[in-house]
């Protein structure tokens, strides 16, 4: 068999897909609270939630309506998303004003009643979602083998990823959320409806979390905590990144996820905290993060 | 054009302006003087809608926009420059430039802009607008505004910490828009300046407007307005 630093090569090369496949997850989830964080002011606690939604709607979508994978990875995102959109409209739109601590407050509230409404009606044990047929099965690279769904759900996510950096840096309404949150009130004042702009924005960063949960929802159970399990992790990287930076959040998420995999191969015991002794030494050295722009 | 009537506001607790009244006729190019702390940028802002409480009257073209939120004053026709510039440092350039929607017909095209402001041109691959120098900073400021369409323009002290050169060309392309119809009204501590491009200065003391006088009666005031401006 061959070996790498001693280390058998396909549990390597396999801790370090799993690496790459959570760091998808980190890098869908850490990009939509930088988005929401950057525009909103506010850190999204119920982010973990809304992912757990996009996985359960998903299934709701199968199981009740028989309506598949790829046609719920799109429907998912866009029902949570207008999900998202009444909340913001309804209740966070009302703490602006106030300090940023009830927005925090209030979408963690928010988190707790969402996850317990789902534990009361669909328990907390999980519900399975087959991977759909045209992604099952593993291909044979030679040094390992590659199962197809999880080489998909990688590529999707840096798909996506990059798709949503892309249209913040390089298009006009880009344009427009950048300078919103460098200025909302001069914004305003050439006449663009900013306030609309927030609302537009806290409902694509859910779509994304959304997104996130069905391309979850065939690899992890779909159950009320899933959120709950990466969402502490995902607050790690954003802070690692950089708070509000899109191509901080992405590469902190992915870079961050492969560091997990490979400490899982060499240092077993110390695979649940390395994340957080990352956050604590860029902190350390870099207190804006590794993206974070001066102030 | 523009019509303030016992304009009052507030920031938090601090009572800002106090009855504010004036009138901006179309086209003219008006000025507000007074000393520091007088609330000419306050006036502005609260025509703008960006103080956070205001009371009183502010018709524009005939419509009451004083319960108005800022996008809404904006779409009327009026644009704002701020003392602050207002460049955004995540936005290049043309980014700067073309963030202002366009609000209505008849605002300066992206040629114009250029021929008036031919720095811009230069410098318009820039990444990052707040690179560039202070004056071609201002030069971007007041350029965005030409192309929207709003033909009343609030100008919040454009020629502040820049160099003569930079003021005298300022200068130019404030009476250059008012050649092509554009309706401004001014902040300025200079009066020298203002004499230059204004055709009738009030002066603002205390949160009110205390005097009104026309440019050509400028020079036999001096007195009176060495008095108002503490100079």
């Amino acid at each position: 068999m061959m070996m790498i630093f001693g280390i058998p090569a396909p549990l390597l090369f396999g801790q370090l897909l799993l690496g790459l496949i959570n760091g998808a997850f980190y890098a869908m989830l850490a990009l939509g609270l930088s988005i929401i964080f950057g525009m909103l002011n506010i850190i999204n606690f119920a982010h973990g939630a809304l992912f757990m939604m996009g996985a359960f709607a998903a299934w709701i979508l199968l199981q009740y309506l028989g309506i598949g994978y790829f046609p719920a990875l799109i429907l998912s995102p866009i029902l949570i998303g207008l999900f998202g959109i009444v909340l913001e409209r309804t209740l966070i739109s009302r703490l602006y004003k106030l300090d940023h601590l009830y927005g925090l407050l209030l979408t963690f509230g928010l988190a707790l009643v969402i996850e317990g409404l789902f534990r009361n009606y669909y328990g907390s044990s999980g519900m399975p979602y087959n991977i759909p047929a045209a992604l099952q099965g593993a291909t044979d690279l030679g040094f390992m083998y590659l199962p197809i769904y999880r080489a998909w759900v990688v590529v999707a996510a840096v798909v996506v990823c990059f798709a949503t950096w892309a249209i913040i840096e390089k298009t006009f309404l880009g344009a427009r959320l950048r300078a919103a949150t460098e200025n909302p009130a001069l914004v305003r004042a050439f006449g663009i409806n900013v306030p609309r702009l927030i609302t537009i924005t806290y409902g694509c960063g859910v779509a994304l979390a959304a997104f996130a949960g069905v391309l979850a929802a065939p690899i992890y159970s779909v159950n009320p905590d899933m959120g709950d399990n990466f969402i502490n992790t995902v607050f790690a990287i954003v802070v690692i990144g950089g708070m509000g930076s899109i191509l901080g959040s992405i590469l902190t998420g992915f870079g961050l996820g492969v560091i997990e995999g490979l400490t899982k191969v060499f240092y077993p015991q110390a695979s649940a905290t390395v994340i957080f002794l990352v956050m604590v030494i860029v902190l350390l050295f870099m207190p804006r993060g590794l993206f974070g722009k001066a102030a | 054009m523009l019509e303030i009537k016992d304009l009052n506001a507030w920031y938090g607790e601090s009572h800002v302006l106090h009855g504010a009244a004036f009138e901006v006729r179309e086209g003219e190019v008006v000025t507000l003087l007074g000393r520091n702390g007088a609330g000419k940028s306050t006036t502005l802002k609260s025509i703008m809608g960006l103080v956070p409480r205001r009371q009183g009257s502010i018709r524009f073209r005939g419509a009451e926009l004083i319960g108005a939120p800022p996008e809404r004053i904006a779409r009327a026709g009026i644009a704002f420059c701020p003392e602050e510039r207002g460049i955004f440092g995540s936005l290049s350039v043309t980014e700067n430039l073309l963030l202002p929607p366009v609000i209505a017909p008849g605002g300066l095209d992206l040629a114009t802009i250029y021929a008036l402001f031919p720095n811009l041109k230069e410098r318009a691959g820039t990444a990052h607008g707040t690179k560039l120098s202070g004056g071609e900073q201002q030069m971007l400021a007041i350029a965005r505004i030409l192309r929207t369409g709003a033909k009343m323009l609030l100008l919040d002290e454009p020629t502040e910490g820049l160099a003569p050169v930079i003021v005298q060309q300022i200068g130019r392309t404030i009476r250059e828009i008012k050649a092509r119809g554009f309706t401004v009204l001014l902040v300025e501590q200079n009066f020298r300046f203002a004499a230059t491009v204004a055709d009738r200065h009030y002066v603002m003391e205390h949160g009110r407007v205390i005097d009104m006088i026309p440019n050509h009666l400028l020079s036999s005031s001096m007195d009176k307005l060495h008095d108002y401006l503490g100079v």
